[in-house]
């Protein structure tokens, strides 16, 4: 049973990274009409912000939670104010090959300089340790992960959802043409999107620093996964992201435990069946 | 939505001559090439994803179906090809056969699932169904893993044709490159082309005409991925390996860079952009991760500036389709 609860708490905290990274693949394509291929590229870096903030600047876990993402962020509006603004009104595929390409360029310039390994990023002395909660023993850091990423995720859904902000993006998303002709700046809140969405990639990137240990290519393999989380919850609601992010972590983990050869590939697998039953995806409007 | 090649010309008696005459002259320097001292093994290799980048344009350029996944057809093929001639040591002939075969059965299954869900959900799609196969390859078997199948027997073809002499070999693979590259031609001018061209163009006018887009779609699916199979087959004989390399999202990625060089929707720009990323990795193999970094900056430098790629930047300036 013991083994059973650590692989859920492993669900759960892959779940937390599928959701923060749906969350901001979605919002970015509301706004942008791009599939940002970029996202595992970005939440790689976030993981890089933290190790050299740690090890360079002697700045700390807590700080780099916050600087990390808003550097990343900046990194990402410079992306987008210098290449990405130049497919508006091309076909959606020219955005799945920039980013493509962006991704393969920070990842092969992270490759070159740190290889292939992982590198160590301690848990913070405050999250260090366990608690026995009588059924199983829970680390403190693995637990502060999906709460703090479900406290984000939350965050995200409000402020799109509940805040005249977000009011103003769900506008533009709609009918970009209309906001701008109301005063709204909508190409700087396209960037602004772009950052959001690929601070919550680095976000993530942080977060699973300490776990997962900081290496080039871990967002590689991560974002086919989070595609896959896409074509399973669609991309039309933001609960929806949040949701299937969550419950495909937490299938995983129960693979994992039950049938472990299938772990890689459950996700894949449910996607497969999700387009065989419902081929507009779970929460999806017809794309 | 603007398409995405903005030059349809009309397919004209003229046009087919040009095109004709182009491939004529491909075709001989390709022929000519055991006499220049021109390393064979490295024009095998280009040939074979020459065909691969052409069987993929198929669906991108003439279908408007972006595969993220078209590495799955290549891997499968080459695994069942090098599995046939190895452990069944069945004759080259046979174990090409196999591989397509598989390739086949692949691109229907894969076909009717992503064929489902249009633009940039089908690219998402075809590239999660790749990753599932490279998970299954790596696990089965049969494939022996992170080795490989190594060590394939190249054999006699038809009982005659003694495929461990390169210069046999080479024309082997030339003319099954050529015979691939001749049937897609067939393929994109054909009927069946030009409506894949007005579903690409306008999907809902072609509905609304009472074509039944979907399975138009299915067809250039599962004819690509065929096709790629081919090129999968054959690349067996050259490495004489089949491994996960081949099967891996990094070689889809790689397909998709050689047709937008060489232009997306173009008939000969995949052959150019194959020989182009092929001759780029030989000189810059000493360079490391580097490679990775010059292939995402020629990804970018394509989108932002020139999208139409080598070949139809050329096209274009002629007004003519090449």
């Amino acid at each position: 049973m013991q083994a059973l609860y650590a692989q859920l708490l492993v669900g759960l905290i892959n779940g937390s990274f599928y959701a923060l990274l749906s969350l901001g693949l979605a919002v970015i394509f509301g706004m942008l009409n791009i599939i940002n291929f970029a996202h595992g590229a970005l939440y790689m870096m976030g993981a890089f912000v933290a190790y050299f903030l740690l090890n360079l600047g002697g700045i700390n876990y807590w700080w780099a939670l916050l600087f990390a993402p808003i550097i990343v962020g900046i990194f990402g509006m410079i992306l987008e104010r210098t290449m990405l603004q130049w497919l508006t009104g091309l076909d959606h595929l020219y955005g799945l090959l920039l980013t493509f390409g962006i991704a393969l360029i920070v990842q092969g310039v992270f490759q070159n300089y740190f290889g292939s390994s992982g590198l160590p990023y301690a848990i913070p002395d405050q999250l260090r340790g366990g608690m026995n909660l009588g059924f199983m023993f829970l680390p403190i850091y693995r637990g502060w992960v999906v709460i703090f990423s479900l406290v984000v995720c939350i965050a995200t859904w409000f402020l799109i959802e509940k805040t005249r902000l977000g009011a103003y993006l769900r506008a533009a998303t709609e009918n970009p043409t209309l906001v701008r002709a109301f005063g709204v700046n909508v190409p700087r809140m396209i960037t602004l999107t772009y950052g959001l969405g690929v601070g919550l990639a680095a976000l993530a990137g942080v977060l699973s620093a300490p776990i997962n240990q900081v290496r080039p290519l871990m967002g590689a393999d991560l974002i086919i996964v989070v595609f896959a989380v896409v074509v399973i919850g669609g991309m039309g609601s933001i609960m929806g992201s949040i949701i299937t992010g969550f419950a495909l972590g937490v299938i995983e983990g129960l693979t994992k435990y039950f049938y472990p050869e299938a772990s890689n590939t459950v996700v894949f697998v449910l996607m497969v069946l999700v387009l065989l039953v419902k081929p507009t995806g779970l929460t999806g409007r017809a794309a | 939505m603007t398409a995405l090649t903005d030059d349809t010309l009309p397919v004209t008696p003229r046009a087919i001559r040009d095109e004709m005459i182009v491939f004529v002259v491909m075709a001989l320097l390709l022929a000519s090439v055991p006499f220049t001292g021109v390393y064979p093994f490295f024009v095998m290799q280009a040939l074979c994803f020459a065909l691969l980048a052409c069987a993929f344009n198929l669906l991108i350029g003439y279908g408007g179906l972006l595969s993220f996944g078209h590495a799955m057809f290549l891997g499968t093929a080459g695994y069942c090809s090098a599995h046939a001639l190895k452990v069944w040591a069945l004759p080259p002939e046979l174990g090409i056969l196999v591989g397509i075969a598989a390739a086949f059965v692949l691109s229907l299954i894969t076909g009717y699932i992503s064929i489902r869900r249009q633009g940039i959900y089908f690219s998402m799609i075809t590239l999660a169904l790749s990753q599932l196969l490279y998970f299954i390859y790596l696990q089965a078997p049969f494939t022996h893993g992170e080795d490989g199948i190594q060590g394939i027997p190249q054999g006699r073809m038809f009982g005659v044709l003694d495929l461990s002499k390169p210069t046999i070999l080479y024309y082997v693979v030339l003319a099954g490159f050529l015979a691939g590259f001749l049937l897609i031609y067939r393929i994109i001018n054909s009927p069946f082309g030009e409506v894949l061209k007005a579903i690409r163009e306008n999907e809902p006018r072609a509905i609304s005409l009472g074509y039944r887009t979907d399975q138009y779609k299915f067809l250039a699916f599962v004819l690509s991925g065929t096709l790629a199979g081919f090129a999968g087959a054959l690349k067996v004989f050259v490495a004489q390996n089949a491994s996960l390399t081949d099967v891996h999202w990094s070689m889809s990625g790689e397909v998709v860079l050689m047709t937008l060089v060489g232009g997306l929707g173009t008939i000969f720009g995949p052959v150019v952009g194959a020989f182009a990323i092929i001759a780029m990795q030989q000189y810059l193999a000493g360079f490391g991760q580097w490679v990775t970094v010059i292939q995402g900056s020629i990804f970018v430098i394509c989108v932002l500036t020139f999208r139409r790629g080598v070949i139809g930047e050329i096209a274009h300036y002629f007004r003519r389709s090449l």
